[in-house]
């Protein structure tokens, strides 16, 4: 089983205009048990010009990602795949919850069942996109984060 | 000089062929357009590993299709995640089988399953045969032959 890894890339230069307004760090997770797909997720948040720094981490199933929270990291977001082993999307999405996590929570899938979709909200997520991710959903999400700052 | 641009028109000729004949859709220009200098063979990489999940899939769906009565749900499970990252290259012929036989597994139809997985197995050849063609002369056009979208 692959282990969390985590990236930081350098989010933006500093001469960019908002670089005063700009946040110093951001940090996603993305929790997804497809090797190939968390490739893509990790380059598409590692490439968003919103933070001076922007660190990604990837964990392969629910539990992984519930262990990384309970051993101290915090993350801005988190990307959830619905169908995880070991403990599915929507069970550690309520665990976090629990936990009084209050990162934004993205629920990832490709399933095309509204009720799916509904229950999986209903246990903590702030959104749920489809999946394959874009470049644009992405960035959406972010802005949607700065406005709640 | 000349031979490089002719290789590097061959290559834009090849991969524009690739999405007319729809074998790619837009998500594989979503990973071009992730690929950088800091990351200059990331679609080759994220394709490469494509190769190995589903070589892992076809396996245990192939071992599934072979036991007695079928599991729907377990082939179910399987044929999601390879449509899934299918899906995620941009493969869209192999996504199209996938959901097919998706649609076998739910109404319970095993020789529709197995029949629809001789298409999805060929249309993953296909791909996989025309993916190595084109990274492969895109090497011999050099960088800026390499992977990335045209204008």
């Amino acid at each position: 089983m692959v282990s969390p890894s985590m990236r930081i890339d350098e989010g933006c230069d500093l001469d960019s205009d908002n670089s005063v307004l700009m946040r110093e760090k951001l940090a996603v997770l993305i929790v997804d048990d497809d090797a190939v797909v968390r490739k893509v997720h990790e380059k598409l948040a590692s490439q968003l010009k919103v933070a001076k720094q922007v660190q990604t981490e990837t964990a392969t199933n629910g539990k992984e990602a519930l262990d990384l929270h309970l051993s101290g990291s915090s993350f801005d977001i988190i990307l959830m795949e619905m169908d995880l082993p070991i403990m599915d999307g929507p069970e550690v999405t309520k665990e976090l919850r629990a936990m009084g996590v209050k990162s934004m929570i993205v629920g990832v899938t490709s399933r095309d069942s509204q009720v799916e979709k509904t229950a999986f909200m209903v246990a903590g997520l702030d959104e749920c996109l489809e999946k394959p991710l874009t470049a644009d959903k992405i960035s959406s999400l972010v802005e949607t984060l700065e406005k709640k700052k | 000089m000349e031979r490089n641009n002719q290789l590097q028109r061959q290559v834009a000729l090849m991969r524009q062929s690739l999405f007319d004949q729809g074998y790619l859709d837009e998500q594989f220009v979503q990973l071009e357009e992730l690929q950088d200098d800091t990351n200059p063979n990331f679609v080759e990489e994220v394709v490469t590993l494509y190769y190995r999940d589903s070589a892992r899939l076809i396996a245990s769906i192939e071992q599934a299709l072979d036991k007695s009565p079928l599991d729907f749900n377990k082939l179910d499970s399987y044929m999601h995640q390879f449509k899934g990252s299918s899906s995620s290259i941009g493969g869209r012929k192999v996504k199209t089988e996938c959901s097919q036989f998706r649609e076998y597994c739910r109404t319970g139809n095993g020789e529709g399953c197995i029949r629809t997985f001789q298409q999805v197995k060929r249309e993953y050849s296909t791909l996989r045969k025309k993916l190595e063609a084109y990274f492969q002369l895109a090497r011999q056009a050099g960088p800026r032959g390499a992977a990335s979208r045209s204008t």
